[in-house]
Protein backbone atom coordinates (compact mmCIF):
# COMPACT_ATOMS: atom_id res chain seq x y z
CA UNK A 1 0.00 0.00 0.00
CA UNK A 2 0.96 3.71 -0.80
CA UNK A 3 2.44 5.65 1.96
CA UNK A 4 -0.16 8.64 2.34
CA UNK A 5 0.51 12.27 3.65
CA UNK A 6 -1.95 14.15 5.66
CA UNK A 7 -5.63 15.06 4.33
CA UNK A 8 -5.31 18.97 3.42
CA UNK A 9 -1.88 18.44 1.96
CA UNK A 10 -0.15 17.35 -1.13
CA UNK A 11 2.78 17.29 -3.09
CA UNK A 12 3.24 19.80 -6.09
CA UNK A 13 5.41 18.24 -9.34
CA UNK A 14 7.01 20.20 -11.81
CA UNK A 15 4.42 20.99 -13.99
CA UNK A 16 2.22 22.69 -11.26
CA UNK A 17 5.34 24.24 -9.75
CA UNK A 18 6.44 25.84 -12.90
CA UNK A 19 3.02 27.34 -13.38
CA UNK A 20 2.60 28.54 -9.35
CA UNK A 21 6.58 29.92 -10.12
CA UNK A 22 5.15 32.11 -12.82
CA UNK A 23 2.29 33.23 -10.73
CA UNK A 24 4.29 34.19 -7.40
CA UNK A 25 6.95 36.00 -9.96
CA UNK A 26 4.30 38.05 -11.15
CA UNK A 27 3.61 39.50 -8.28
CA UNK A 28 7.29 39.44 -6.73
CA UNK A 29 7.76 42.06 -9.36
CA UNK A 30 4.90 44.10 -8.33
CA UNK A 31 6.01 43.82 -4.39
CA UNK A 32 9.71 44.68 -5.06
CA UNK A 33 8.93 47.64 -7.56
CA UNK A 34 6.41 48.80 -4.51
CA UNK A 35 9.41 48.43 -2.51
CA UNK A 36 8.20 45.92 -0.37
CA UNK A 37 11.15 43.88 0.58
CA UNK A 38 10.55 40.05 1.07
CA UNK A 39 10.73 38.51 4.65
CA UNK A 40 10.73 35.20 5.55
CA UNK A 41 10.27 34.20 9.30
CA UNK A 42 10.47 30.56 11.49
CA UNK A 43 7.66 28.29 10.67
CA UNK A 44 7.90 27.32 14.43
CA UNK A 45 6.37 30.18 16.70
CA UNK A 46 6.15 29.69 20.24
CA UNK A 47 2.61 29.85 21.17
CA UNK A 48 2.35 32.80 23.21
CA UNK A 49 3.40 35.15 19.58
CA UNK A 50 0.15 34.31 18.26
CA UNK A 51 -1.68 35.12 21.70
CA UNK A 52 -0.28 38.39 22.07
CA UNK A 53 -3.63 39.74 20.56
CA UNK A 54 -6.02 38.11 21.74
CA UNK A 55 -5.90 33.75 21.22
CA UNK A 56 -6.27 34.68 17.40
CA UNK A 57 -4.56 30.95 17.62
CA UNK A 58 -7.44 28.66 18.71
CA UNK A 59 -7.08 26.45 16.11
CA UNK A 60 -3.31 25.90 14.91
CA UNK A 61 -1.10 23.57 15.37
CA UNK A 62 1.02 22.97 18.68
CA UNK A 63 3.95 20.94 19.75
CA UNK A 64 6.27 20.73 22.74
CA UNK A 65 10.10 21.30 22.51
CA UNK A 66 12.91 19.91 24.42
CA UNK A 67 12.50 22.78 27.16
CA UNK A 68 8.22 21.89 27.33
CA UNK A 69 7.59 25.12 25.98
CA UNK A 70 4.41 24.97 23.55
CA UNK A 71 5.36 25.88 20.06
CA UNK A 72 2.93 26.48 17.01
CA UNK A 73 2.61 26.16 13.62
CA UNK A 74 2.04 29.71 12.28
CA UNK A 75 -1.29 30.34 11.06
CA UNK A 76 -0.39 33.46 9.35
CA UNK A 77 2.50 36.22 8.45
CA UNK A 78 1.04 39.02 9.95
CA UNK A 79 1.83 38.39 13.44
CA UNK A 80 5.15 36.90 12.75
CA UNK A 81 6.07 40.29 10.71
CA UNK A 82 4.48 41.86 13.86
CA UNK A 83 7.18 40.67 16.17
CA UNK A 84 10.10 41.19 13.94
CA UNK A 85 9.11 44.70 13.16
CA UNK A 86 9.03 45.61 16.48
CA UNK A 87 12.40 43.58 17.62
CA UNK A 88 14.71 44.31 14.73
CA UNK A 89 12.96 47.03 13.26
CA UNK A 90 12.43 48.96 16.90
CA UNK A 91 13.72 52.75 16.03
CA UNK A 92 13.90 52.14 12.11
CA UNK A 93 11.76 54.95 10.25
CA UNK A 94 8.83 54.43 8.71
CA UNK A 95 7.19 52.98 7.02
CA UNK A 96 8.35 49.47 6.67
CA UNK A 97 7.33 47.22 3.73
CA UNK A 98 7.64 44.09 3.52
CA UNK A 99 6.59 41.24 1.55
CA UNK A 100 6.07 37.47 1.62
CA UNK A 101 5.48 33.84 -0.09
CA UNK A 102 5.11 31.51 2.63
CA UNK A 103 3.53 28.75 4.21
CA UNK A 104 0.39 29.19 6.98
CA UNK A 105 -0.47 26.26 8.62
CA UNK A 106 -4.62 25.61 9.62
CA UNK A 107 -6.73 23.09 11.23
CA UNK A 108 -9.23 21.38 8.60
CA UNK A 109 -12.53 19.83 9.33
CA UNK A 110 -12.96 16.34 7.59
CA UNK A 111 -14.19 15.58 4.16
CA UNK A 112 -14.38 19.69 3.47
CA UNK A 113 -11.42 19.92 1.01
CA UNK A 114 -10.06 22.20 3.07
CA UNK A 115 -6.14 23.08 2.94
CA UNK A 116 -4.16 22.50 5.84
CA UNK A 117 -0.99 24.26 4.36
CA UNK A 118 -1.85 27.28 2.34
CA UNK A 119 0.87 29.04 0.03
CA UNK A 120 0.20 32.64 0.73
CA UNK A 121 1.25 35.71 -0.83
CA UNK A 122 0.91 38.56 1.03
CA UNK A 123 2.53 42.56 2.23
CA UNK A 124 2.33 44.26 5.04
CA UNK A 125 2.23 48.10 5.31
CA UNK A 126 3.39 49.24 8.53
CA UNK A 127 3.84 52.90 9.77
CA UNK A 128 1.37 54.44 7.25
CA UNK A 129 -2.15 55.03 8.38
CA UNK A 130 -5.42 55.78 7.72
CA UNK A 131 -6.92 56.21 4.14
CA UNK A 132 -3.18 56.76 2.38
CA UNK A 133 -1.88 53.09 3.76
CA UNK A 134 -4.65 51.54 2.83
CA UNK A 135 -5.09 53.01 -0.60
CA UNK A 136 -1.59 51.94 -0.88
CA UNK A 137 -2.07 48.15 -0.23
CA UNK A 138 -5.26 48.39 -2.47
CA UNK A 139 -3.13 49.61 -4.78
CA UNK A 140 -0.09 46.84 -4.57
CA UNK A 141 -2.93 44.22 -4.50
CA UNK A 142 -4.85 44.94 -8.04
CA UNK A 143 -1.56 45.30 -9.14
CA UNK A 144 -0.28 42.21 -8.18
CA UNK A 145 -3.29 40.19 -9.29
CA UNK A 146 -3.65 41.90 -12.95
CA UNK A 147 0.56 40.58 -12.87
CA UNK A 148 -0.41 37.18 -11.59
CA UNK A 149 -2.91 36.82 -15.26
CA UNK A 150 -6.29 37.52 -13.17
CA UNK A 151 -8.36 40.35 -15.52
CA UNK A 152 -12.10 39.72 -13.87
CA UNK A 153 -10.77 39.95 -9.77
CA UNK A 154 -13.31 42.27 -7.69
CA UNK A 155 -11.56 43.91 -4.29
CA UNK A 156 -14.87 43.92 -1.63
CA UNK A 157 -13.93 46.89 0.89
CA UNK A 158 -15.70 46.90 3.98
CA UNK A 159 -14.70 49.00 7.48
CA UNK A 160 -14.82 46.46 10.83
CA UNK A 161 -15.99 49.62 12.83
CA UNK A 162 -18.83 50.79 10.68
CA UNK A 163 -21.83 48.48 12.06
CA UNK A 164 -20.62 48.26 15.48
CA UNK A 165 -20.37 52.38 15.05
CA UNK A 166 -24.15 52.28 13.89
CA UNK A 167 -25.35 50.48 16.49
CA UNK A 168 -23.78 52.73 18.82
CA UNK A 169 -25.31 55.54 17.60
CA UNK A 170 -28.47 53.97 17.53
CA UNK A 171 -28.27 53.01 21.17
CA UNK A 172 -28.35 49.21 20.91
CA UNK A 173 -26.50 48.03 24.05
CA UNK A 174 -25.38 44.95 25.22
CA UNK A 175 -25.56 41.94 24.88
CA UNK A 176 -28.00 42.93 21.86
CA UNK A 177 -25.22 44.58 20.48
CA UNK A 178 -22.76 41.72 19.87
CA UNK A 179 -25.44 38.94 19.35
CA UNK A 180 -26.55 41.44 16.34
CA UNK A 181 -22.14 41.69 15.21
CA UNK A 182 -21.83 37.42 15.77
CA UNK A 183 -24.96 36.74 13.28
CA UNK A 184 -23.28 39.15 11.06
CA UNK A 185 -19.80 37.78 11.07
CA UNK A 186 -21.68 34.90 10.70
CA UNK A 187 -23.67 35.25 7.28
CA UNK A 188 -26.69 34.98 8.79
CA UNK A 189 -28.70 37.53 7.90
CA UNK A 190 -32.33 36.36 9.15
CA UNK A 191 -30.72 36.33 12.62
CA UNK A 192 -29.74 39.65 12.21
CA UNK A 193 -33.05 40.87 11.30
CA UNK A 194 -34.72 38.90 13.86
CA UNK A 195 -32.25 40.19 16.73
CA UNK A 196 -33.06 44.10 15.41
CA UNK A 197 -37.09 42.97 15.35
CA UNK A 198 -36.38 42.22 19.24
CA UNK A 199 -35.04 45.64 20.05
CA UNK A 200 -38.51 47.40 19.32
CA UNK A 201 -36.48 50.01 17.98
CA UNK A 202 -38.27 53.04 15.65
CA UNK A 203 -39.33 51.99 12.18
CA UNK A 204 -36.49 54.21 10.76
CA UNK A 205 -33.87 53.25 13.30
CA UNK A 206 -34.69 49.41 12.46
CA UNK A 207 -35.18 49.59 8.56
CA UNK A 208 -31.67 51.23 8.39
CA UNK A 209 -29.90 48.61 10.57
CA UNK A 210 -31.43 45.68 8.91
CA UNK A 211 -30.69 47.67 4.87
CA UNK A 212 -27.13 48.57 5.44
CA UNK A 213 -25.46 45.10 6.01
CA UNK A 214 -26.87 44.68 2.24
CA UNK A 215 -25.59 47.62 1.32
CA UNK A 216 -22.57 46.58 -1.34
CA UNK A 217 -21.97 47.84 -5.15
CA UNK A 218 -19.69 50.60 -6.80
CA UNK A 219 -18.60 54.15 -6.30
CA UNK A 220 -22.75 55.24 -6.84
CA UNK A 221 -23.17 53.29 -3.22
CA UNK A 222 -21.23 56.18 -1.53
CA UNK A 223 -23.66 58.73 -3.41
CA UNK A 224 -26.24 60.56 -1.77
CA UNK A 225 -25.92 59.12 1.82
CA UNK A 226 -27.61 60.72 4.47
CA UNK A 227 -28.14 61.38 8.27
CA UNK A 228 -25.85 58.04 10.17
CA UNK A 229 -24.46 56.61 6.85
CA UNK A 230 -23.21 59.87 5.73
CA UNK A 231 -20.29 59.25 8.85
CA UNK A 232 -20.02 56.18 7.86
CA UNK A 233 -19.38 56.87 3.83
CA UNK A 234 -16.62 59.11 4.91
CA UNK A 235 -13.49 56.64 5.42
CA UNK A 236 -14.79 54.83 2.34
CA UNK A 237 -14.97 57.74 0.30
CA UNK A 238 -11.36 59.03 1.65
CA UNK A 239 -10.03 56.01 0.44
CA UNK A 240 -11.68 56.13 -3.03
CA UNK A 241 -10.34 59.55 -3.71
CA UNK A 242 -6.68 57.88 -3.44
CA UNK A 243 -7.24 54.85 -5.70
CA UNK A 244 -6.11 55.23 -9.29
CA UNK A 245 -8.78 54.63 -11.49
CA UNK A 246 -7.72 50.67 -12.44
CA UNK A 247 -8.14 49.95 -8.44
CA UNK A 248 -11.40 51.75 -8.30
CA UNK A 249 -13.16 50.55 -10.76
CA UNK A 250 -12.82 46.84 -9.31
CA UNK A 251 -13.50 47.88 -5.76
CA UNK A 252 -17.00 46.88 -4.42
CA UNK A 253 -17.56 49.16 -1.11
CA UNK A 254 -19.56 46.64 1.29
CA UNK A 255 -21.02 47.95 4.46
CA UNK A 256 -21.85 44.66 5.47
CA UNK A 257 -18.43 43.06 5.38
CA UNK A 258 -16.78 42.06 9.06
CA UNK A 259 -13.93 39.55 9.54
CA UNK A 260 -14.59 37.26 12.64
CA UNK A 261 -9.85 37.47 13.01
CA UNK A 262 -9.30 39.38 15.75
CA UNK A 263 -6.60 41.94 15.12
CA UNK A 264 -8.66 44.00 12.50
CA UNK A 265 -9.60 47.76 13.50
CA UNK A 266 -10.86 49.46 10.24
CA UNK A 267 -11.00 48.99 6.26
CA UNK A 268 -11.02 45.42 5.83
CA UNK A 269 -10.92 43.71 2.27
CA UNK A 270 -12.02 40.43 0.59
CA UNK A 271 -10.81 38.97 -2.78
CA UNK A 272 -13.56 37.74 -5.35
CA UNK A 273 -12.89 35.96 -8.57
CA UNK A 274 -15.86 34.71 -10.20
CA UNK A 275 -14.51 31.69 -11.11
CA UNK A 276 -13.64 30.38 -7.30
CA UNK A 277 -16.65 30.29 -4.89
CA UNK A 278 -14.45 31.09 -2.21
CA UNK A 279 -12.59 34.35 -1.56
CA UNK A 280 -9.06 34.26 -3.14
CA UNK A 281 -7.95 36.40 0.07
CA UNK A 282 -7.95 38.93 2.44
CA UNK A 283 -6.76 41.94 4.38
CA UNK A 284 -6.90 44.75 6.62
CA UNK A 285 -6.01 47.24 8.94
CA UNK A 286 -5.18 46.45 12.15
CA UNK A 287 -3.79 49.36 13.79
CA UNK A 288 -3.48 47.98 17.12
CA UNK A 289 -1.64 44.44 16.68
CA UNK A 290 1.89 46.21 16.81
CA UNK A 291 1.40 48.03 20.08
CA UNK A 292 0.92 44.40 21.79
CA UNK A 293 4.25 43.56 20.50
CA UNK A 294 5.82 47.27 22.08
CA UNK A 295 6.54 49.59 18.71
CA UNK A 296 2.80 51.03 18.47
CA UNK A 297 2.24 51.64 14.76
CA UNK A 298 -0.85 51.82 12.72
CA UNK A 299 -0.48 49.18 9.73
CA UNK A 300 -2.21 47.75 6.76
CA UNK A 301 -2.15 44.54 4.80
CA UNK A 302 -3.39 41.46 2.96
CA UNK A 303 -2.69 37.69 2.17
CA UNK A 304 -3.23 35.80 -0.96
CA UNK A 305 -3.76 31.97 -1.08
CA UNK A 306 -2.10 30.56 -4.13
CA UNK A 307 -3.41 27.96 -4.78
CA UNK A 308 -7.14 29.59 -5.13
CA UNK A 309 -5.59 32.33 -7.39
CA UNK A 310 -3.95 29.07 -9.72
CA UNK A 311 -7.20 28.11 -9.89
CA UNK A 312 -9.38 30.50 -10.72
CA UNK A 313 -6.11 31.76 -13.50
CA UNK A 314 -6.96 28.07 -15.44
CA UNK A 315 -10.39 28.56 -15.09
CA UNK A 316 -9.96 32.17 -16.45
CA UNK A 317 -7.83 30.90 -19.00
CA UNK A 318 -9.93 28.18 -20.15
CA UNK A 319 -12.83 30.43 -20.84
CA UNK A 320 -10.84 32.60 -22.70
CA UNK A 321 -9.80 29.50 -24.84
CA UNK B 1 -32.29 49.55 -8.30
CA UNK B 2 -33.17 48.14 -11.88
CA UNK B 3 -35.01 44.99 -12.43
CA UNK B 4 -32.34 42.43 -13.16
CA UNK B 5 -33.61 39.15 -14.41
CA UNK B 6 -33.24 35.96 -12.63
CA UNK B 7 -32.13 34.43 -15.47
CA UNK B 8 -29.79 33.51 -16.83
CA UNK B 9 -27.22 34.99 -14.10
CA UNK B 10 -27.97 32.64 -11.06
CA UNK B 11 -27.82 28.70 -10.74
CA UNK B 12 -30.39 27.88 -8.38
CA UNK B 13 -29.49 24.38 -5.38
CA UNK B 14 -33.26 23.37 -5.26
CA UNK B 15 -33.93 20.52 -2.74
CA UNK B 16 -35.76 17.78 -3.57
CA UNK B 17 -37.63 15.98 -0.72
CA UNK B 18 -40.10 17.18 1.80
CA UNK B 19 -39.49 21.04 0.36
CA UNK B 20 -39.46 20.24 -3.60
CA UNK B 21 -43.25 21.44 -4.47
CA UNK B 22 -43.28 24.47 -2.39
CA UNK B 23 -39.56 25.70 -3.84
CA UNK B 24 -40.69 24.81 -7.50
CA UNK B 25 -44.08 26.92 -6.60
CA UNK B 26 -42.31 29.90 -5.18
CA UNK B 27 -39.37 29.48 -7.90
CA UNK B 28 -42.77 29.87 -10.35
CA UNK B 29 -44.06 32.77 -9.04
CA UNK B 30 -41.04 34.53 -8.83
CA UNK B 31 -40.43 34.12 -12.74
CA UNK B 32 -38.55 30.89 -13.41
CA UNK B 33 -40.29 28.11 -15.94
CA UNK B 34 -40.53 25.09 -13.72
CA UNK B 35 -42.39 22.77 -15.73
CA UNK B 36 -39.60 20.29 -16.89
CA UNK B 37 -38.41 20.12 -13.41
CA UNK B 38 -41.21 19.17 -12.29
CA UNK B 39 -42.12 16.47 -15.45
CA UNK B 40 -38.38 15.14 -15.10
CA UNK B 41 -37.62 13.18 -11.83
CA UNK B 42 -34.26 11.72 -12.49
CA UNK B 43 -32.70 14.66 -14.28
CA UNK B 44 -30.43 16.75 -12.35
CA UNK B 45 -29.12 19.83 -14.33
CA UNK B 46 -31.56 21.88 -15.62
CA UNK B 47 -29.13 24.35 -17.62
CA UNK B 48 -32.00 26.97 -19.48
CA UNK B 49 -33.38 28.03 -16.33
CA UNK B 50 -30.08 27.42 -14.30
CA UNK B 51 -31.90 24.83 -11.44
CA UNK B 52 -29.52 21.83 -9.83
CA UNK B 53 -31.34 19.55 -8.24
CA UNK B 54 -30.03 17.55 -4.55
CA UNK B 55 -30.78 15.93 -1.66
CA UNK B 56 -31.61 19.25 1.00
CA UNK B 57 -28.51 18.54 2.85
CA UNK B 58 -26.12 18.72 0.15
CA UNK B 59 -27.77 22.14 -0.79
CA UNK B 60 -25.13 24.39 1.53
CA UNK B 61 -22.27 22.12 0.27
CA UNK B 62 -23.09 22.77 -3.42
CA UNK B 63 -23.79 26.67 -2.32
CA UNK B 64 -19.96 27.07 -0.50
CA UNK B 65 -18.75 25.95 -3.15
CA UNK B 66 -19.87 28.50 -5.26
CA UNK B 67 -20.80 25.32 -7.96
CA UNK B 68 -24.51 26.81 -7.18
CA UNK B 69 -24.94 30.69 -6.27
CA UNK B 70 -28.16 30.39 -4.27
CA UNK B 71 -30.05 27.39 -2.85
CA UNK B 72 -32.82 26.54 -0.79
CA UNK B 73 -32.63 24.32 2.11
CA UNK B 74 -34.28 23.70 5.99
CA UNK B 75 -33.31 25.43 8.96
CA UNK B 76 -32.18 22.26 9.99
CA UNK B 77 -29.46 21.52 7.92
CA UNK B 78 -28.28 24.75 7.83
CA UNK B 79 -28.16 24.47 12.09
CA UNK B 80 -26.54 21.21 11.78
CA UNK B 81 -24.05 22.42 9.05
CA UNK B 82 -23.13 25.54 10.73
CA UNK B 83 -19.96 25.52 9.70
CA UNK B 84 -20.57 25.99 6.43
CA UNK B 85 -19.56 29.86 5.12
CA UNK B 86 -22.75 30.75 3.56
CA UNK B 87 -25.32 33.85 3.45
CA UNK B 88 -28.29 32.92 4.77
CA UNK B 89 -30.56 35.57 3.31
CA UNK B 90 -34.10 34.79 3.76
CA UNK B 91 -36.93 32.87 5.79
CA UNK B 92 -39.06 31.39 3.04
CA UNK B 93 -42.03 30.62 5.78
CA UNK B 94 -42.66 26.86 4.37
CA UNK B 95 -41.48 23.46 5.17
CA UNK B 96 -42.24 23.99 8.65
CA UNK B 97 -41.50 21.32 10.95
CA UNK B 98 -40.34 21.21 14.71
CA UNK B 99 -37.25 19.51 15.91
CA UNK B 100 -38.39 17.15 18.86
CA UNK B 101 -36.85 15.27 21.37
CA UNK B 102 -39.30 11.60 21.54
CA UNK B 103 -39.29 8.55 23.38
CA UNK B 104 -41.70 5.37 24.11
CA UNK B 105 -44.62 6.57 25.62
CA UNK B 106 -45.27 5.67 29.43
CA UNK B 107 -43.01 6.49 31.78
CA UNK B 108 -39.91 8.64 30.12
CA UNK B 109 -37.13 6.75 29.25
CA UNK B 110 -35.12 9.77 29.25
CA UNK B 111 -35.09 10.77 32.84
CA UNK B 112 -34.45 6.89 33.78
CA UNK B 113 -31.72 6.55 31.77
CA UNK B 114 -29.64 9.66 33.03
CA UNK B 115 -30.69 8.75 36.95
CA UNK B 116 -29.55 5.24 37.19
CA UNK B 117 -26.86 5.01 33.67
CA UNK B 118 -25.97 8.59 34.01
CA UNK B 119 -26.63 9.10 30.03
CA UNK B 120 -29.09 8.89 27.68
CA UNK B 121 -28.84 6.94 24.73
CA UNK B 122 -30.50 9.05 21.24
CA UNK B 123 -30.50 8.28 18.13
CA UNK B 124 -30.63 10.96 15.45
CA UNK B 125 -30.05 11.87 11.98
CA UNK B 126 -28.63 15.29 13.03
CA UNK B 127 -25.85 14.45 15.60
CA UNK B 128 -24.63 17.75 16.03
CA UNK B 129 -27.61 19.46 17.03
CA UNK B 130 -28.46 16.93 19.27
CA UNK B 131 -25.25 16.35 20.88
CA UNK B 132 -24.89 20.42 21.57
CA UNK B 133 -28.68 20.41 23.03
CA UNK B 134 -28.30 18.03 25.17
CA UNK B 135 -25.09 19.29 26.26
CA UNK B 136 -26.82 23.04 26.65
CA UNK B 137 -29.69 21.63 28.95
CA UNK B 138 -26.66 20.06 31.08
CA UNK B 139 -27.54 15.91 30.13
CA UNK B 140 -24.66 13.34 29.22
CA UNK B 141 -25.77 12.01 25.86
CA UNK B 142 -24.23 9.09 23.55
CA UNK B 143 -25.35 9.74 20.31
CA UNK B 144 -26.06 7.00 17.50
CA UNK B 145 -25.68 8.12 13.70
CA UNK B 146 -28.61 6.60 11.63
CA UNK B 147 -29.39 7.46 8.23
CA UNK B 148 -33.45 6.74 8.15
CA UNK B 149 -36.33 5.74 10.22
CA UNK B 150 -35.08 7.42 13.02
CA UNK B 151 -38.38 5.99 14.87
CA UNK B 152 -37.39 2.65 14.90
CA UNK B 153 -34.49 3.14 17.06
CA UNK B 154 -36.02 2.96 20.55
CA UNK B 155 -38.77 0.78 19.51
CA UNK B 156 -36.00 -1.37 18.67
CA UNK B 157 -34.15 -0.79 21.68
CA UNK B 158 -31.29 0.76 20.13
CA UNK B 159 -31.58 3.93 21.76
CA UNK B 160 -33.69 5.69 24.62
CA UNK B 161 -34.80 8.69 22.27
CA UNK B 162 -34.48 10.30 19.29
CA UNK B 163 -33.73 13.66 18.11
CA UNK B 164 -35.62 14.33 15.11
CA UNK B 165 -37.75 16.82 12.83
CA UNK B 166 -41.87 16.82 12.95
CA UNK B 167 -44.40 18.15 11.00
CA UNK B 168 -47.49 16.58 11.97
CA UNK B 169 -46.43 13.79 14.44
CA UNK B 170 -48.53 11.43 12.89
CA UNK B 171 -45.24 8.73 12.26
CA UNK B 172 -43.93 9.44 15.80
CA UNK B 173 -47.69 8.39 16.93
CA UNK B 174 -47.57 5.79 14.51
CA UNK B 175 -45.03 4.04 16.04
CA UNK B 176 -45.54 4.49 20.10
CA UNK B 177 -43.54 7.34 20.50
CA UNK B 178 -44.16 10.74 22.00
CA UNK B 179 -42.98 14.45 21.94
CA UNK B 180 -41.04 14.97 25.16
CA UNK B 181 -39.26 18.14 24.97
CA UNK B 182 -39.39 20.75 21.38
CA UNK B 183 -35.87 22.14 20.35
CA UNK B 184 -36.95 24.44 17.47
CA UNK B 185 -39.11 25.07 14.80
CA UNK B 186 -37.71 25.04 11.21
CA UNK B 187 -38.39 26.05 7.70
CA UNK B 188 -37.29 26.56 4.47
CA UNK B 189 -34.18 29.61 4.16
CA UNK B 190 -32.70 30.84 0.78
CA UNK B 191 -28.95 30.80 0.77
CA UNK B 192 -26.31 32.13 -1.01
CA UNK B 193 -22.52 31.69 -1.52
CA UNK B 194 -20.58 34.61 -0.11
CA UNK B 195 -18.62 35.62 -3.11
CA UNK B 196 -21.32 35.26 -5.48
CA UNK B 197 -23.89 37.81 -3.22
CA UNK B 198 -21.08 40.19 -3.98
CA UNK B 199 -20.35 39.59 -7.32
CA UNK B 200 -24.25 39.19 -8.66
CA UNK B 201 -25.60 41.22 -5.97
CA UNK B 202 -28.24 43.28 -8.30
CA UNK B 203 -29.38 39.56 -9.47
CA UNK B 204 -29.67 38.45 -6.09
CA UNK B 205 -31.14 41.51 -4.04
CA UNK B 206 -33.63 41.19 -6.91
CA UNK B 207 -34.65 37.74 -6.32
CA UNK B 208 -35.02 38.72 -2.87
CA UNK B 209 -37.25 41.22 -3.39
CA UNK B 210 -39.14 39.41 -6.06
CA UNK B 211 -39.70 36.60 -3.26
CA UNK B 212 -40.72 39.00 -0.39
CA UNK B 213 -43.55 40.25 -2.52
CA UNK B 214 -44.68 36.55 -3.30
CA UNK B 215 -44.26 35.97 0.22
CA UNK B 216 -46.53 38.68 1.24
CA UNK B 217 -48.65 38.92 -1.57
Amino acid sequence: MADRIPSGTRDVLPDEMRELRALTEGMRGVFDAAGYGEIYTPALEYERTFMRDGASAAGGYRLLDEHGEVLLLRSDMTVPIARVVANRYASAPTPLRFCYFAHAFRNVRPRRGQSREVLQAGVELIGAPGAAGTAEALTVLCDALWAAGLRRFRVGLGDQALYPALLNQLGVAQPAHDRILEELAAGDFVGVEREIDRLELAEADAGLLRSVPRMRGGVELLDGLTGPLREAGVGMREILALLPAHVAERVIFDFGLVRELGYYTGAIFQVYDPAHGLPLGSGGRYDELLGAFGRPLPAVGFALELERVHVALTAEERERG
Amino acid sequence: MAEAPVHPSLRIAVPRGALFQETLDLLERVGVATGEVRENDRKLLFEDIGVITMRPSDVPTYVEAGAADIGITGKDVLIEQSERDVHELADLGYGRCTMIVASEAGPDPISAALRRLGVVRVATKYPRLANEYFLATGRQVEIVEVKGSVELAPIAGLADAIVDLTASGTTLRENNLVVREEIVVCTARLIANPVADRLKAPAIDALISRIAQSVAG
